[in-house]
């Protein structure tokens, strides 16, 4: 680099010469040294001016084209809706053995109010009052106007509900989003559905939780999200189950009986097609304020698993088949019935017929206590006690409702020889009528043990078993000569045989030793066809008492409890698609 | 003979004050920012009602507060329009005075609302942050001290405005506010880079950059989630981001229609930082298309205008401004789009705002100042050459 000098001597001694300044040249080139200076910077700044000028050019250009890719993209479904909340179907629905639902799940909302942000509570109360009259207007009023933050009015709303709620235009009432269970059928089955709360209520979400019935049994199953969606199927059938209990519902009025319950139960897989409860609920609202003080008529109490009940002269097929399996006698065997009125110490009596001697059949369908204390004694204690046990009547039965959990028969804690007499013919040991319908079962279906189920099977294996194919056979044809020509005649249903056992016992009375002649429980078992059992049928009757138009008052099962289940088989025996088959004899009948 | 006695009646030669300004402004840059100003009204419409319902207002409270704070911007722009150079230089090194000093006492009197960051001085109307008003008084002194330090026998201008920006940078660190440093060193690279900055020590200043980058996402927790979801491929749909990602989709090219958007309810910062995001889901691309011509046209027109300018002083401080002005309107929509981390920054005169939309008014009316056409000395200039060309 040339450096060219501020004061070049050259033009400092022509200057001094001249009698100039010569600093006069010195600011002279300083000064174009300043303005080639402020040229060049000029110039830089105009070129980097320009690339500052491009460079946000593009950084614009960018965000736009970035903005255009974006807005072309497509919206991501997943993106799009927040969803308020995520308990789309948080329970299984509950189907029968035909699909049909049983329960389901519906949208809807609870209310809550926020009184911190309440306008106008009194005005609030009053008309919340007129929506649901079921609400408590002065706790209400006192909750609106206190200090609490937050509370809960109402576990669901209908529709209409929600809109009234919309309407009284308080901004403090608020929803919360819920799904709440539905039994479509109302009342059918209820006891065997039980119902559900709700557990850890929030704003925005509820755990349901199962409180009785299946829905507790299986709440895990159903509360499952792994398996959304995979409905829990029951065995029961709807159509029977509500042929069932329209015709219990109107016997049990008719008959102003405290309670009634029936069972349909599948004598083979052990399926528990129908089971009634009277009187029963509607699941959907399951607050019921019982006030009695037998829990047995609380209209939450499933009769058919949880009361335990001595049901009379039903049991007296259990000695006549172990007699018959035991060998020791067969059905035509006379027994000696007239003289023998203490047996094994015990006082027993026949009031209804007056014969010395009666075949084993003919104790069954004459009822004859005498009779079966007899055999009773002839096989002995441990071979009843065997044969009960066999029949599972000394535990609770198997059924997943949680009401029969625990459910054991009450059985005399020392068993003497009065207990092997009078269990004999029905008084001293007490079951639930499922356990009594399920030892029928076995007993009649060939032999085998059953176990009662409320669960759809589609294969089941044959249980143990327990009395010989022969004994079953035999005793098949006993009971149906006792709705041929015994103690319940009134079964017999044209085209289908049927068979079955009464038993009529008396209650215990309330407060006292003994037993009270005007309350019984009037039980009817019975199976269909005879021929190949398909199906026992259970009906039973708590203090029934009917007059048609007789003299005195009827409670024994035969007028009560049979006749009934011959209109129920009547009416499901078509539903459980078995064919009426005609009796030879009607047949021989129409040739002629 | 009485005007040989008396003097003639006072004229001026030159035009009347009002029509010389307006013959001088950037009349096309004025009315960008109307127009931007006006659109902000717009959409202030689709998202004031959520947040004032948030905050029990009236629905359109944050429409009125922005007419009224957008008028006391505008009148700043068009009052410190009419001010000349000089003026803007004074006022700018006396207020950068009282703001630095504001900024640096934040610590002791600011509020931080909860956020997290002090930026702000509480008052009963409402809030100011100095920062705001700090950025450009600071670019035009640093426009002043690097433009007197090219003068002969001037001072270490460079040195000064780098060591009273690394101050400022300091103090805004502290609060954080990481946005506004980066804004101030932005700013004063800029006007260092056009004012004749060596391309090494730039290079040096951006590298150092960097590094403090990577301190800072070592360091501070918020920043590195800042980062972290930058970086991340997949946009968690649940934030800030996410949200305004899928308005711009569900925007499309014409938008869902007026008032139908969603992103609003969604978004805590709807009407300021992500004002953007409501925009392009209610109008669509072509809205925000608009926009950023408008921010193009106001940036290369205020930058082409100082091109021919021969005062350097003007210059560095048009294209600081400018600069400023620009790169906030880029964080802001690039943040929106995910090109840049997320970091707070307003739209100017676009998104809601109190103090900060004055800032912006005052900042722009001094750029234009800068920007005005002015006689540019092309008499000496021809002389210059012709005696060179002697």
């Amino acid at each position: 680099m040339i450096r060219v000098p501020l004061r070049p001597l050259a033009h400092i001694l022509a200057v001094r010469s001249s009698g100039g300044n010569p600093d006069d040249i010195e600011k002279q080139n300083v000064n174009q040294r300043y303005i080639t200076y402020t040229d060049l910077t000029q110039k830089r700044a105009e070129r980097r001016l320009f690339f500052v000028g491009i460079m946000f050019l593009i950084s614009f250009v960018l965000v736009c084209a970035r903005m255009t890719v974006l807005a072309s993209s497509e919206v991501s479904s997943v993106l799009t809706e927040v969803s308020p909340s995520n308990l789309i179907s948080q329970r299984s629905n509950i189907l029968d053995r035909n699909g049909n639902i049983l329960a389901t799940n519906l949208p809807t909302f609870a209310l809550y109010a926020r009184p911190q942000v309440m306008i106008r509570p009194q005005l609030a109360v009053k008309k919340l009052i007129k929506i649901f009259p079921d609400l408590n207007a002065k706790k209400m009023l006192t909750d609106f106007t206190g200090q609490k933050t937050f509370l809960w009015v109402k576990d669901k709303l209908s529709p209409e509900q929600r809109q009234a709620v919309h309407e009284i235009g308080e901004p403090g009432l608020m929803y919360g989003p819920r799904e709440m269970r539905l039994y479509p059928n109302g009342r059918f089955a209820s006891h065997v559905l039980g119902g559900t709360r709700f557990n850890n209520q929030s704003a925005t979400n509820a755990d349901m939780v199962g409180s009785a019935g299946v829905e507790a049994t299986f709440n895990n199953y159903l509360s499952d999200r792994a398996d959304e969606g995979k409905a829990l199927q029951l065995s029961l059938d709807l159509s029977v189950q509500a042929a069932v209990e329209n015709i219990l519902g109107g016997s049990m009025n008719i008959m102003r009986a405290k309670g009634a319950t029936s069972i349909v139960l599948d004598v083979i897989t052990g399926e528990i097609i129908t089971m009634v409860s009277l009187p029963d609920f509607d699941p959907n609202n399951r607050q019921i304020e019982f006030a009695g003080d037998d829990a047995n008529n609380n209209p939450l109490f499933n009769r058919a698993v949880q009361g335990v009940y001595e049901l009379g002269s039903t049991y007296k097929v259990f000695t006549v088949a172990k007699a018959l399996d035991l060998g020791l006698v067969d059905p035509e065997t006379e027994i000696d019935v007239f003289r023998k009125t203490n047996i094994l110490g015990t006082a027993v009596r026949d009031d209804h017929y007056k014969v010395p001697k009666l075949s084993v059949t003919d104790i069954l369908t004459e009822s004859s206590n005498v009779g079966t204390a007899t055999l009773a004694a002839k096989i002995g204690k441990n071979n009843q006690i065997s044969m009960l046990k066999d029949l599972g009547l000394f535990h609770p039965t198997e059924v997943e409702l949680i009401e029969a959990n625990g459910i054991t028969p009450l059985k005399p804690k020392k068993w003497i020889d009065s207990s092997t007499v009078t269990i004999s013919y029905g008084y001293g040991l007490s079951m639930s009528p499922l356990h009594l319908a399920v030892a029928y079962a076995t007993l009649i279906n060939g032999g085998y043990k059953v176990i009662p189920t409320i669960l759809k099977q589609d294969n089941k294996d044959l249980g143990r078993r327990v009395i010989s194919a022969e004994t079953s056979n035999q005793l098949r044809k006993i009971l149906r000569s006792v709705v041929q020509r015994g103690t319940a005649t009134l079964g017999n249903v044209e085209g289908y045989e049927v068979g079955g056992k009464t038993g009529t016992a008396n209650k215990q009375k309330v407060g006292a030793r003994g037993y009270d002649n005007d309350r019984v429980v009037s039980t009817f078992v019975s199976f269909f066809p005879v021929k190949s059992p398909r199906y026992v049928l259970l009906v039973s009757f708590d203090e029934p008492s009917y007059r048609g138009g007789k003299e005195k008052n009827e409670r024994s099962a035969g007028w009560t409890a049979v006749p009934v289940a011959a209109e129920i088989i009547k009416r499901i025996a078509p539903l459980l698609n078995l064919r009426p088959s005609s009796e030879t004899d009607q047949v021989v009948q129409l040739g002629r | 003979m009485t005007e040989m006695v008396y003097g003639t009646v006072k004229h001026s030669s030159a035009e009347p004050s009002l029509s010389k300004w307006l013959h001088s402004i950037d009349r096309w840059s004025i009315l960008c920012v109307l127009t931007l100003f006006g659109i902000g009204l717009l959409l202030g419409l689709s998202s004031s009602p959520p947040l004032a319902e948030k905050n029990e207002y009236s629905p359109f409270y944050y429409v009125y507060k922005q007419v009224v704070f957008g008028s006391l911007a505008l009148s700043c722009m068009f009052i410190f329009s009419t001010l000349s150079k000089t003026s803007i230089r004074r006022f700018a090194v006396l207020f950068f005075l009282v703001t630095f000093v504001a900024l640096a006492l934040l610590p002791v009197f600011g509020t931080d609302f909860g956020k997290g960051a002090t930026r702000w001085y509480s008052f009963g109307l409402g809030s100011f942050q100095p920062s705001e008003f700090l950025k450009p008084v600071f670019v035009v002194l640093s426009a002043w001290l690097i433009a007197e330090s090219q003068k002969i026998n001037g001072p270490p201008g460079n040195f000064i405005s780098f060591f009273i920006a690394m101050l400022i940078t300091i103090l805004l660190v502290i609060q954080p506010d990481f946005g506004q440093a980066m804004l101030i060193l932005f700013g004063w690279s800029v006007v260092y880079f056009v004012g004749g900055a060596s391309i090494v020590l730039l290079l040096i200043i951006a590298f150092a950059t960097i590094c403090l980058g990577f301190v800072m996402y070592s360091i501070s927790e918020h920043f590195r989630r800042r980062i972290d979801g930058f970086l991340s491929v997949d946009i968690d749909p649940t934030t800030q981001i996410g949200f305004v990602s899928n308005a711009i989709r569900e925007g499309g090219w014409f938008g869902v229609g007026v008032g139908k958007g969603e992103v609003k309810w969604s978004l805590p910062d709807a009407h300021t930082d992500f004002i953007i995001a409501v925009a392009a889901e209610e109008y669509g691309l072509i809205l925000v298309t608009v926009i950023i011509s408008l921010y193009i046209t106001v940036t290369i027109r205020s930058l082409h205008r100082l091109m021919n300018k021969k005062d350097p002083f003007a210059r560095l401080a048009g294209v600081g401004l400018t600069a400023m002005f620009a790169m906030q309107a880029l964080i802001n929509m690039g943040v929106a789009v995910r090109l840049l981390p997320a970091k707070g920054m307003t739209l100017p005169f676009i998104s809601n705002g109190g103090s900060s939309l004055i800032a912006t008014g005052i900042a722009l009316g001094m750029l234009l100042v800068f920007t005005k056409l002015e006689p540019q000395g092309d008499v000496r200039d021809l002389l210059v050459k012709r005696r060179k060309g002697l």
